[in-house]
């Protein structure tokens, strides 16, 4: 292949962690002026890609060529000299300064004197702000600016840098429709001017309209490169998803017992409206629905994390009061929280400690002491039983993969015994044998009668895995659906979109939470 | 994965601050035989003392991710209140004129309960109201210490009982009493970490307080804990250096708070919350005790040890953090 016809050649790129490969020779080829959308589900190994792209992780292996030449071995700076820039998902904006010093960071003009020259610096400012047609002054705070103005003036940054290549990760997560627009009139002025984008996101609706090519992504791998008139939703789709239902799901037979919880018309001050539903013995409820829909807040409520506004909660037809995470251990509930990092693990603790947290009274001796060998002997049981790579119970578990402190948070519920378990994207950012090994063991608990309440954004989960589904459309329920073959992924969304032909929408929901 | 291999590196790495110890010793022996007298380490331990106690309560906090400013002011005020309570009938200028020589416990349980009060406070703003910990004890530091001067109108208050004497100068079995106490709260302290319900949610508490919220942790109850602990401690402090100095007036201890946190950081306690122990303190006190005691034998004015103690402080820091970062 001839290097010169591509901006940017990534070659057979490797890239692995303690634990887990994340990259698995890798090929991403960009051509100038190009717009490049890349892929893929969750945990494919996008991120890990444009990371090692813009010199935050160097590759274990492969090589980058860029504008011609081999590139190794440098620093996120050295990247954006070079001309990569990338726009981050998370913006990070030096809130309470103006525009023009979050633009010019690190690099402001000076005058003779070696002060900060402000005249220039706003003047540059205006310059830049103009080719994206923002139209704000550059003496603004970013913190008055929306979240779309934000993101203009990362773009504007970009720009500023001279970039060759913007990579875009999910800009258009945060955006209305009218700002969209605005964003996608100034990539196509970019890829006018000779820029290449690479363009991640999650609604493929609309890489459709603006990517010139598509690259997927699967379980660290690029499943394939095709021209974008050339592919369908539907093959993007497949190629992302990649594997039968079966393989992964392995539901198990299970006879449904009685009610055990029943929640009766609970409503949120903010978040959502009259929620009723019961979940029986041994049964699997999958709660699905948008961003936004109210789906992790309903399970946050009656796991007395957030505060109810009316409604009712009872356990085995008993009322009962739960106004903190205690209250409802101590009604055996457990829950298996969406955001691993921030209300998950402890990073710094030890595997014993973060499996038994919730459980230490009952490995207290009469004068109040931990007995460390019960505790031992407890962690040690489930690390054998779910199977939990781990070199040592002392083990830090922010050196354990994503999927193994997954096995370790689900073993800390499973020590409070719970009847009623609620997971909150139980497979969110792990890699796909950690994903079965997971649904293996849910499927388990539930055969052992437990009520299991589990939120996903992945539709072949919630299809996969659930016995029946509740839909949440702006916090409201839509539909309680048995599952079976005649509920499909459309079904879902048009509940979960409250709309019934709007079929483009209903793939911005699906994929629209990283 | 990480594999726990045996290398002296892991070794250094995590008992590197007791070789510093150990070669400070051996060093200071070598120069100066005054050093190496039994007396002078006995000495030693007397001298850390005070300080030794707050920096065990002083982790907890930091592994909670926390900060005491307060602690040497509520020393200086439980120390004012306990002398009050605990002068000899032949003081010249006694505080409580009528008061007969009340027996060694009531001082000394006031103190405690004073330093608890204090600490308590604290806690409850801290998990109560939301307010930074930086900020809640920084008031409490001016607040106490301007109880103290109202109390005792700014004078020293002098000639204790012989009790009070006793447990600043006595000596059991030759070892000095502060040194006593501060082995049975070291004791106290690292049973409470480490096999206590409590120790181990502090721990979640600093590693991440809102996962320890899901796990049921009460995370306020637990602030609210902590922080009177530390009060607590501070009270006993008070009692050690009353007693030492068989007098207390109303500015003692300032600054004492600084020399708590810098043990407690040399001894490899993370600020960034989740990660301590408590004979980290234990060494990191020793630490600074060995190093005020060597320079002053080796003759080094006083003024210049503590720019060396500032350095030490921030060296120690360095070091503990470029091992954190390798981990990464």
């Amino acid at each position: 292949m001839d290097n010169d016809n591509y901006l940017l050649r990534m070659v057979n790129i490797d890239k692995s962690f303690p634990g887990v490969q994340a990259l698995k020779g890798v090929n991403l080829n960009v051509g100038y002026g190009e717009v490049h959308a890349l892929v893929g589900e969750n945990g494919a190994g996008k991120s890990t890609l444009m990371k090692c792209l813009i010199g935050i992780y160097s590759p274990n292996g492969g090589e980058i060529y860029f504008d011609g030449k081999k590139i190794e071995n440098y620093t996120t700076a050295q990247a954006l000299q070079m001309g990569i820039s990338m726009i981050h998902q998370e913006l990070s904006p030096i809130l309470y300064r103006p525009i023009m010093e979050n633009l010019w960071l690190g690099r402001e003009p000076i005058n003779k004197f070696g002060f900060v020259d402000h005249k220039q610096m706003y003047k540059q400012s205006l310059d830049v702000l103009k080719e994206i047609e923002l139209d704000e002054d550059p003496r603004t705070l970013m913190a008055n600016l929306t979240v779309a103005k934000m993101q203009m003036v990362e773009i504007a940054k970009a720009i500023s840098y001279n970039a060759k290549l913007i990579i875009m990760d999910e800009p258009s997560s945060a955006l209305t429709e009218h700002e969209e627009e605005q964003l996608f009139k100034i990539i196509r002025k970019l890829k006018e001017s000779g820029t290449s984008v690479i363009y991640i996101s999650h609604r493929l609706s609309e890489i459709i309209s603006i990517a010139d090519k598509v690259t997927v992504m699967r379980d660290g791998r690029d499943v394939g490169t095709e021209n974008i008139e050339n592919i369908s939703l539907d093959q993007i789709i497949t190629m992302m998803i990649g594997r039968t239902m079966d393989e992964m799901y392995p539901k198990l037979k299970v006879n449904i017992g009685e009610p055990i919880l029943q929640v009766k018309n609970l409503s949120h001050r903010k978040y959502f409206k009259n929620v009723s539903f019961e979940v029986r013995r041994g049964e699997i409820f999958g709660i699905a629905g948008l961003i936004g829909a109210g789906r992790t807040e309903v399970i946050e409520t009656i796991f007395g994390i957030r505060p109810k506004s009316e409604g009712e909660i009872l356990i085995n037809g008993k009322p009962v009061e739960i106004n903190s995470p205690r209250d409802a251990i101590a009604n055996r509930m457990g829950f298996l929280t969406e955001d691993r990092r921030a209300t998950g693990i402890f990073s710094v603790l030890g595997v014993d400690v973060n499996m038994a947290i919730p459980n230490y009274d009952r490995f207290v001796t009469k004068f109040g002491f931990v007995n460390e060998r019960a505790v031992s002997e407890s962690c040690m049981k489930f690390v054998n039983e779910i199977q939990i790579k781990t070199p040592s119970l002392t083990q830090k578990i922010q050196n354990l993969s994503g999927g193994n402190q997954q096995k370790v948070l689900m073993a800390r519920w499973l020590m409070t015994e719970p009847d009623i378990l609620f997971l909150d994207e139980p497979t969110r950012g792990i890699d796909v044998g950690a994903k079965a090994e997971i649904y293996k063991l849910i499927t388990m608990l539930a055969a052992e009668g437990k009520c299991i309440v589990m939120v996903s954004s992945e539709l072949p989960e919630i299809l996969g895995m659930s016995d029946r589904i509740m839909v949440m459309h702006e916090g409201r329920v839509t539909a309680i659906l048995d599952n079976g073959p005649d509920i499909t992924q459309e079904v879902i969304m048009r509940y979960a979109t409250g709309t019934e032909n709007d079929f483009k929408e209903e793939y911005r929901g699906i994929y629209a939470k990283e | 994965m990480q594999k726990n291999k045996f290398s002296f590196q892991n070794i250094f790495e995590k008992y590197g601050i007791v070789f510093v110890l150990i070669l400070m010793i051996v060093l200071m022996s070598i120069a100066k035989p005054s050093f190496r007298t039994m007396n002078n380490f006995l000495n030693i331990l007397t001298q850390s003392s005070i300080y030794g106690i707050l920096a065990l309560g002083m982790t907890l906090v930091i592994i909670s991710k926390g900060i005491d400013l307060s602690v040497g002011s509520i020393l200086g005020l439980s120390a004012v209140i306990a002398a009050s309570l605990g002068q000899s009938m032949t003081a010249s200028n006694k505080y409580f004129p009528d008061m007969g020589e009340l027996p060694i416990i009531i001082p000394v349980i006031a103190a405690l309960l004073v330093g608890s009060l204090c600490g308590a406070i604290n806690g409850g703003l801290i998990a109560f109201t939301g307010i930074p910990a930086f900020i809640a004890t920084l008031g409490m530091t001016t607040i106490a210490r301007g109880f103290a001067y109202i109390y005792t109108d700014g004078k020293p208050i002098s000639t204790l009982t012989p009790a009070f004497k006793f447990i600043g100068q006595g000596k059991i079995l030759g070892i000095p009493m502060p040194a006593v106490i501060y082995l049975i709260m070291i004791i106290i302290t690292w049973v409470l970490l480490n096999n206590t319900r409590f120790g181990k949610r502090v721990y979640a508490v600093g590693g991440n307080i809102n996962a320890a919220e899901v796990s049921g942790v009460n995370v306020k109850k637990m602030l609210f804990l902590i922080y009177t602990y530390m009060g607590l401690l501070a009270g006993i402090s008070a009692v050690v250096s009353t007693g030492r100095m068989v007098s207390a007036q109303p500015g003692l201890a300032a600054g004492y708070e600084l020399t708590a946190i810098a043990s407690t950081t040399i001894g490899g306690t993370s600020h960034s919350g989740g990660i301590g122990t408590v004979w980290g303190a234990v060494v990191g006190a020793l630490v600074l005790a060995v190093m005020r005691n060597g320079m002053t034998i080796l003759g080094i004015h006083s003024y210049w040890q503590q720019i060396v103690e500032g350095l030490v402080i921030i060296i120690a820091v360095i070091l503990d953090m470029r091992k954190n970062a390798r981990k990464k």
